[in-house]
């Protein structure tokens, strides 16, 4: 296997785009991509896209097609490939990627996540987002995703010291982080207070609690480490990727508080780079809710279980912090933008890595991502490092 | 949600019926035709569950998707049976009588309809028993 290296990334604004559509929104970020690798598109051998729901969304399939053809690549041919595990699609389409390049079977190869979720209303937006945990079984009975979260955090609260104001502290972290991110969908600081006097979505999860719906793309180029010269000075090594599932349904789970594919795809992550907890120097997490925060700190282990709130509470996971979290604004900050999600937590550690994350940037040489699929389905977790 | 995708459950979502592994003997629900510990050397039959369990967690849906908007608020948990599965539903009480730990049994309610003149989708919920 071959080492792969990072050596471009771009993102677009994380927002309301009502005026950009869905393969513009692609195009722009993936031209930040190249432009910012150095490379030109004839250059590219592959394209991987992560989408969540583009049919349902803006009732486009055939994404790797439209991908392609409006980054002007459909003339020369390059293959490309849509890539779907629900909010972990983008995570999951980076890792198409870096397997490609490490096999040897492709060399310079994008990895890209893309969704265009305004364009429908909020009632339809959570129906498909439901859809990311078990239609038959849960959606059926009137689940939501707040509302699948939000089970989650009674069953944890139930059986570990968190309380409501810790859980809060996620959210006003995350938004102090967003609010030093020029892409970043809310860049207004917030206080304990707004999280708990908002309104109740699905108890004991507040709006605040709640990762926005978003439209936004990202992309970042991969290459052999090999010929990483080639493109830049500061290429981004790919020290792990893992990947695990578990069961569909949350009600299925072992443990309802434990995303035991978060534990098996972290510890895969620190054995394949050889490292632990303690190397590393920030993370981008999944909070699609305060609580998946808080689960996400201690399955990957850098706390024990029921430990994460007061953590957070201390500022232990803060800017500065000894483990920052989240340093983007995180999903509920930065805002959600399902199947990009993935890609741009894998731009905000090369960011941070290179030294260009600005009034966020913290002192760094490994960091790591996790993205999570429905409510814990798939994980993806990756180790980067310079 | 389309008819045929609706009908074919009616056996499991009206009458609370699962699978057993008659192999390691554990029992599902939501049914599954594929032990998932026993895999191919299991072997399942039907089962009809008793309809008795505790609410292992729950939540208050406030904001729901449009076909449930109109139901909001409602009382949404995971409920694990005497037999041992565990499944999501709505618990038909007030959202403070809510509480983990109840004791709950099934029973045959509404739960959706498409829209005004589309199914009717009709399912197991549960109410306290105590």
């Amino acid at each position: 296997m071959r080492d792969v290296a990072v050596i471009g990334v771009g993102c677009t604004e994380f927002g309301e785009h009502w005026s950009t559509s869905f393969r513009d929104l692609f195009v722009n970020a993936g031209a930040l991509a190249l432009e910012d690798a150095g490379i030109s598109g004839e250059k590219i051998d592959a394209l991987y896209v992560g989408n969540m729901s583009a049919g349902r969304f803006v009732e486009q399939e055939h994404i790797g097609a439209l991908i392609a053809d409006y980054a002007g690549l459909a003339t020369k041919n390059v293959p490309s490939t849509r890539v779907e595990a629900a909010c972990a699609s983008g995570g999951l389409a980076f890792r198409q990627a870096v397997i490609a390049v490490a096999s040897g079977m492709e060399d310079v190869v994008v990895a890209a996540g893309v969704e265009k979720m305004t364009d429908v209303g909020t009632g339809a937006s959570v129906d498909m987002l439901a859809s990311a945990a078990d239609r038959e079984w849960e959606g059926f009975a009137g689940a939501t995703f707040p509302g699948l979260y939000a089970m989650i955090a009674n069953d944890y609260m139930n059986r570990y010291p968190l309380t409501r104001e810790q859980l809060a502290q996620v959210a006003v972290k995350n938004h102090e982080n967003g609010a030093k991110n020029p892409i970043a969908q809310f860049r207004n600081r917030i206080s304990v207070d707004t999280v708990l006097s908002s309104s109740l979505v699905a108890d004991p999860l507040r709006l605040f609690d709640c990762s926005p719906i978003t439209d936004g793309a990202a992309a970042v180029v991969v290459v052999p480490l090999e010929r990483a010269h080639e493109f830049t000075d500061s290429p981004v090594r790919v020290l792990a990727s893992a990947q695990a599932s578990d069961t569909i349904s949350l009600h299925d789970r072992r443990d309802i508080s434990t995303l035991d594919a978060t534990v098996a795809a972290g510890k895969r992550a620190f054995d394949l780079a050889g490292l632990s907890h303690k190397d590393i120097d920030l993370v981008e997490v999944h909070d699609c809710f305060t609580i998946a925060e808080i689960c996400a700190i201690e399955d990957l282990g850098f706390c024990k279980k029921g430990e994460a709130g007061k953590l957070t509470a201390e500022g232990v996971t803060a800017l500065g912090g000894k483990i920052p979290v989240n340093t983007s604004g995180g999903l509920k900050a930065c805002g959600h933008p399902v199947g990009a999600t993935g890609i741009k937590q894998i731009c905000e550690v090369v960011t941070q890595l290179r030294g260009d994350a600005g009034a966020r940037q913290v002192d760094a040489e490994i960091g790591m991502t996790h993205n999570v699929g429905g409510t814990g389905a798939t994980v993806v977790v990756h180790i980067l490092g310079v | 949600m389309s008819v045929s995708r609706f009908w074919r459950k009616i056996p499991q979502r009206y009458n609370l019926v699962g699978t057993q592994c008659t192999n390691c003997g554990r029992h599902f629900f939501p049914p599954r035709s594929l032990c998932p510990d026993c895999r191919r050397s299991g072997h399942i039959v039907d089962h009809q569950f008793n309809g008795e369990g505790t609410v292992v967690t729950y939540t208050v849906i406030r904001s729901a998707s449009d076909q449930f908007e109109h139901t909001t608020p409602y009382v949404l948990a995971i409920v694990e049976l005497d037999e041992g599965p565990r499944l999501t539903a709505q618990v038909a009480c007030l959202p403070e009588e809510a509480k983990i730990g109840m004791r709950v049994h099934s029973v045959f309610r509404r739960v959706a309809a498409d829209g005004e003149s589309g199914t009717i989708h009709y399912g197991t919920k549960f109410v306290p028993s105590e």
